[in-house]
């Protein structure tokens, strides 16, 4: 996790987050004052390794999606430090951050809202080229077709609008965007959760065969613990603005340290009915982010928790090796 | 396979169309657009060719005793000082849609601008261009209207005949109230497109402020303008024909739709076509850039299929 400053090639973490927080002012009143801040995130801390995916899982509203955003600047985070290649993001200024947009791109969640309806699909996957005066204006349009042909359509498709085409087709598309521009990072904002499950498996692969193809690494954001098991090969888990658990695929899902993690693990449906299970069901729902409780933000819904958990925040800390956890408890 | 090859190959040689002869063709389909299109053509032609079409010169007095009804020599009559009023409605059809024309057009541009940078950077850009349009709703628009043309009177524009300089000047007066509403769409719709996904991507890859407006937030808006345009196309003629009426807009003798409307209401019993062939000329015209503004709207939307 801590990087000396070496030739940034080498560097086996291609992205740092640190202390990343991101407070939302709630504004009421005539005068639309201030009233109280949402936590949605809150010192977030966690490196994204060169060529990996990285899965993000926590339920609605733990701030995954604001993690994601912030990563790229699409929201303006309250503090916190991420360096790309070693480079501070969140202190650059607008024309600093260009040219560095070729190389951190985004996949969102919903195919439906993700692509301009006014404008023909061709033309949205080659809007990073125009901008980045990448190629000729008639090689961009082929370069357009390419990644399209990547992600399995076709030429012809290329000159249609958003609204002749499927989900899958659509969630496609906007990888093919993110694509054009040949970056090296993608964060992928719960790709696959507004999609069929046959059509979830497809952009899986997709997204996986792209990955090999070109050497890219993923921040995959998700709620879908199998989706995450499947395409990631590290996993951090989150709960209301915090990192609770962050570790290598294998080790999350087979032995977490968390309990919250254990309690999501233990919710995943089993394809066999009769197979025993050891549920851990929570109870209540979770915290307003609006006031989150004090101490472990999980204390008021663990079921492990003691006195101390009420008290003190526990320090998100690697309890093995490369396994990181928030929790006075685990060991 | 020899199909599937040959299946490809007729999709992919698909001719490349420019996209202004797809919304033509689109445009075309629409049949009381096209109705339309051609009304307006035939009002401009009249307007422009007022000159060669006209019968009589449109200012000279005492052609025929005053108020006398429509005949073989005075098609539409004459008016009250015995002007021929078929020649008067033709050189009035220039000012007329020379200034709802320029007004509209020109105020719905500045209204798509200045909503556009009102929803699109928001905060104080956003208090200050909504407070200044909140200020302006609230004045009542006619005594306004009327305040700045008194001021406005005296001054011409040199180089052009006196009416000409008349009508660019309250055109510039109905331009100043007329940008309001559509500011106010314009924002609302910019509002809700800020947080959709395909801005944020735009955003992702590297497009400046003016690129998202001008390529995602502008075109995304531009349905209830057109509509809203239409609208105000027609109420514009109105509303010249009020400050006309008044004594404020262009006076008479030079005739425009709205003075010659107001100038007859006494006679509007006694000799109702003088009123009626005005007031047919307004409504043709609003009723025409109505379904124009119609057709424009689905043919320029690409969800619907025509």
């Amino acid at each position: 996790m801590n990087n000396t400053t070496k030739n940034p090639q080498e560097q086996p973490d291609l992205l740092v987050v640190k202390n990343l927080t991101k407070h939302f002012p709630v504004r009421s009143g005539l005068l639309q004052r201030v009233t109280a801040w949402v936590q949605a995130v809150d010192k977030v801390s966690f490196a994204v390794r060169r060529g990996e995916t990285l899965g993000m899982v926590g339920e609605s509203g733990c701030g995954k999606t604001t993690v994601g955003r912030s990563i790229l600047r699409l929201i303006e985070p309250t503090s916190g430090e991420v360096s790309f290649e070693g480079r501070n993001v969140l202190t650059m200024s607008n024309k600093e951050l260009k040219p560095l947009r070729r190389d951190m791109q985004i996949i969102f969640q919903d195919p439906y809202a993700s692509l301009n309806p006014r404008m023909p699909i061709g033309e949205s996957v080659m809007e990073g080229l125009q901008i980045h005066k990448i190629g000729a204006p008639k090689e961009r349009w082929e370069i357009a077709i390419n990644m399209l042909k990547k992600v399995g359509l076709e030429e012809y498709h290329a000159r249609r609008y958003p609204h002749e085409f499927s989900g899958g087709q659509r969630q496609r598309i906007g990888i093919a965007r993110a694509l054009a521009l040949n970056p090296k990072f993608i964060v992928c904002d719960e790709p696959v959760s507004a999609l069929d499950v046959s059509i979830q498996s497809q952009v899986l692969n997709i997204l996986k065969d792209l990955q090999k193809e070109f050497g890219l690494t993923y921040l995959f954001i998700a709620h879908n613990l199998s989706v995450v098991e499947h395409i990631s090969d590290r996993v951090a888990v989150m709960y209301l603005g915090k990192m609770v658990e962050l570790t290598d695929r294998e080790s999350l899902y087979r032995e977490p340290l968390h309990p919250y993690t254990q309690a999501l693990l233990s919710a995943i449906p089993k394809p066999h009915p009769g197979v025993a299970r050891d549920r851990t069901i929570l109870k209540g729902d979770v915290p307003s982010p609006l006031n989150p409780p004090k101490g472990c933000r999980f204390h008021t819904r663990c079921p492990i928790a003691v006195e101390k958990c009420a008290v003190d925040e526990p320090e998100f800390k690697e309890i093995r090796p490369g396994h990181w956890a928030a929790c006075w408890l685990a060991e | 396979m020899a199909v599937a090859e040959l299946k490809s190959e007729s999709l992919s040689t698909i001719k490349e169309e420019h996209w202004f002869t797809i919304i033509g063709r689109r445009f075309l389909r629409h049949k009381l657009a096209v109705v339309g299109m051609i009304m307006v053509f035939i009002f401009l032609l009249m307007a422009i060719f007022a000159t060669v079409i006209a019968p009589y010169d449109p200012y000279k007095q005492g052609l025929a005793p005053s108020y006398s009804n429509p005949s073989p020599e005075h098609l539409l009559g004459t008016d009250e000082l015995g002007r021929d009023v078929f020649s008067r409605l033709l050189y009035a059809a220039r000012i007329s849609l020379f200034v709802t024309v320029l007004v509209n057009f020109t105020a719905e541009t500045i209204g798509v601008i200045m909503g556009a940078i009102s929803g699109y950077f928001g905060k104080w850009v956003d208090s200050l261009i909504q407070r200044v349009v909140e200020f302006l709703l609230t004045l009542p628009t006619l005594p306004l209207l009327l305040f700045f043309s008194a001021i406005l009177r005296g001054t011409t524009i040199p180089g052009l005949p006196d009416e000409w300089s008349k009508a660019i000047i309250i055109s510039f007066v109905l331009i100043a109230f007329g940008w309001l509403g559509s500011t106010r769409l314009v924002r609302g719709m910019v509002l809700s497109l800020r947080e959709q996904d395909f801005v944020q991507a735009a955003r992702a890859l590297g497009a400046s402020d003016w690129k998202i407006i001008t390529r995602h937030m502008i075109p995304n808006s531009l349905a209830p303008v057109i509509v809203n345009l239409t609208l105000g196309l027609g109420g514009v003629i109105v509303l010249e024909a009020a400050l006309s009426f008044l004594g404020f807009g262009i006076t008479p003798p030079v005739p425009t739709w709205g003075n010659m409307l107001q100038n007859v209401q006494e006679r509007m019993w006694q000799q109702p076509w003088l009123a009626f062939y005005p007031g047919l000329c307004i409504f043709l015209t609003s009723l025409s850039f109505n379904y124009i503004g119609d057709g424009l709207r689905d043919a320029l939307d690409p969800r619907l299929k025509l």
